[in-house]
């Protein structure tokens, strides 16, 4: 299998209908083992480690928030919140000689909304893909936030 | 109708011993007085003068209502001023923060200001000759703020002459600010990294007193850290996750956070973890130890690393950890809305994990992003919102309720107390109601 921008955003399309559908245990499958999803929280933030982020997640940690979601007293998800997203046609900014890896460029929409709230954000989605056993994964999904630097409200879902 | 205002009596009415009105939380009015009288009648917290590393670097702030503009003038001596232009009133700045040079100049009609606030230059000045400028108040240029404290880099301001001087109003309780400071084998902090910000749909006061609330974290959090620790218990490589170590003491029981205690000072001050704390069990980090021995002596190192306080409320509305280097400003909006903005500190000279994970502590527990966040966030607004109801009015405070309890003081006790809280409110009420007592304060309504 090989990377190329029909491939890619398919895949982007579907990553995120997962998402909106509650299909989390199966989105995490999307990941490698080693993979992050990252949210910084400054402008062209270069380093995950060294600068603040709203979220560096690796494989454990999403993990654990997808089971949160679903546990008996997780009284912030009484009732439970619900998400939308919608994307820009994705770009491709990279793609590997063998086609195996890419980095591509997705302008969104994101609005969660629970009970009678709702909020809604916009940025860029940049995700990392590459062939594993013949399937597209992710080894990082990051997501830039418009206003990453103002009072943000609870964000409870995956954007 | 006007229910507080000056009347002292009505307001000290809201605080029992052992509970609080509601009114403190969610009346219009209350929320209108503590910004005109509490928060001009204490030292609050501004900023850290690492954000000012260069003469001319100013930045924004609001006290009680009041926009501030902190500065860095060319002697190297910190300033504030009121960010109003004494003409016609224009905000000088509207940046967080910036270098204004030599001056600042108002944006309207160009009257220019030296960074320690006098009156620089006057456009067509002669417009001006015979009119007695000089004897105006407009001619001392920037309304400086009455009273600023910079101590060990930490900026603090009151609006307000008089009272408690700096000293008297924090008392011992900066040992914990010592301790943050001496943990840089430097003996300098630098804040670092945007801090998160996290809007609150609930009164400032539940944010200051969850801060020693030690009867929730096992309870309210059992949903995100539970389901951490019981995932990493089973599928976990059985080494150590950074995160699960952060996260994992959350769910100590009841008795490991009767056993760290809490200590109160006078004024509304106090900490929990006197003994002990969530945060004492961190893994080492190569070479810290190494460089606060050569700093310090191994004797004092190990006595400044030992110091594990938990979380410090400075009275009224920050909170302090020193041993991870993390601050809480609780900035009230309205009675139902607080942001809550979390800074992060490098320690100078120390290893860079250790700042990775200050910045790792306040993505978990301090972002909107956070899930330990949603779980508190999630207690505030029920709070804020089931305190409508009219049957009860009052709130309980009274957990280790001791008849003799004075909060003129300092005491240690069990770590489950709420004398924390209480000891909150009854500098709330004292510093609420001393400028209404004396009107004639300057600048009490303002
Ligand atoms: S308002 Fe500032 S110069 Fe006129
Ligand atoms: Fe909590």
């Amino acid at each position: 299998m090989k990377l190329d921008l029909q491939t890619a955003s398919d895949f982007i399309y579907r990553e995120t209908r997962m998402l909106d559908e509650g299909h989390f245990e199966q989105w995490l499958e999307l990941f490698t083992r080693d993979a992050h999803y990252w949210m910084p929280a400054e402008w062209q933030q270069t380093d995950p480690l060294l600068q603040p982020s709203l979220m560096y997640e690796d494989w454990f940690l999403l993990k654990v928030r997808v089971q949160r979601l679903t546990a008996a007293r997780t009284f912030s998800q009484k009732p439970k919140s619900r998400s939308c997203h919608v994307l820009q046609a994705p770009q491709i900014d990279e793609l590997s000689d063998d086609a195996q890896h890419c980095r591509t460029w997705t302008p969104f929409h994101y609005t969660e909304i629970r009970g009678d709230d709702s909020t809604a954000f916009s940025g860029w989605l940049k995700h990392e893909l590459q062939i594993q056993d013949d399937t597209i994964k992710m080894q990082l999904k990051r997501v830039e936030l418009l206003n990453f630097d103002a009072p943000l409200p609870a964000i409870q879902l995956f954007i | 109708m006007p229910h507080y205002a000056n009347s002292p009596d009505a307001i000290k009415a809201l605080i029992r011993p052992r509970e609080i009105h509601r009114d403190a939380y969610v009346s219009d009015e209350i929320f209108d007085l503590e910004m005109k009288h509490l928060f001009h009648n204490t030292w609050v917290y501004v900023g850290h003068a690492s954000q000012l590393p260069d003469k001319g670097d100013y930045l924004g702030a609001e006290v009680g209502r009041q926009p501030l503009i902190i500065v860095r003038h060319s002697d190297d001596e910190i300033h504030a001023f009121y960010n109003r232009c004494p003409h016609k009133g224009v905000r000088v700045t509207t940046e967080e923060c910036g270098n204004a040079g030599r001056f600042f100049r108002c944006p309207y009609h160009a009257l220019s200001f030296r960074t320690n606030g006098q009156l620089m230059a006057v456009p067509l000045k002669k417009g001006y000759e015979g009119t007695k400028l000089e004897d105006n108040i407009a001619h001392r240029g920037l309304f400086p703020v009455a009273q600023l404290k910079v101590y060990r880099e930490f900026i603090f301001v009151k609006l307000n002459p008089g009272g408690e001087s700096f000293e008297e109003f924090f008392g011992d309780s900066l040992s914990t600010i010592d301790n943050m400071v001496d943990r840089s084998p430097a003996g300098k902090l630098v804040a670092e990294g945007a801090p998160l910000r996290f809007m609150h749909n609930c009164n400032w006061k539940m944010l200051v007193e969850n801060q020693t609330d030690t009867c929730h974290p096992m309870v309210a959090h059992e949903a995100s850290v539970g389901t951490a620790v019981d995932i990493w218990n089973k599928e976990g490589d059985g080494g150590k996750h950074p995160g699960v170590e952060m996260l994992a003491p959350f769910m100590s029981p009841y008795e490991f956070f009767e056993g760290i205690g809490i200590r109160v000072w006078p004024n509304g001050h106090g900490h929990t973890g006197v003994s002990g704390s969530i945060h004492a069990d961190y893994s080492e980090i190569p070479g810290y130890f190494e460089k606060m021995t050569e700093s310090y002596g191994e004797e004092r190192a190990k006595a400044i690393l030992d110091e594990v306080r938990h979380n410090t409320v400075y009275f009224p509305n920050i909170m302090v950890k020193g041993p991870i280097q993390n601050i809480r400003v609780f900035k009230p909006v309205a009675a139902n809305r607080t942001l809550v903005e979390s800074w992060t500190f490098r320690m100078v000279d120390a290893p860079d994990q250790l700042f990775a994970r200050t910045l790792i502590y306040n993505r978990f527990i301090n972002a909107s992003t956070s899930i330990v966040g949603h779980d508190d966030h999630e207690m505030y607004e029920r709070a804020q919102i089931g305190l409508t109801c009219n049957g009860l009015e009052w709130v309980n405070m009274q957990r280790l309720y001791e008849e003799d309890e004075t909060y003129d003081q300092e005491a240690v006790v069990n770590g489950t107390s709420e004398r924390q809280m209480r000891n909150q409110f009854n500098a709330w009420q004292r510093y609420m109601t001393m400028s209404m007592e004396d009107e004639s304060a300057v600048g009490a309504e303002a």
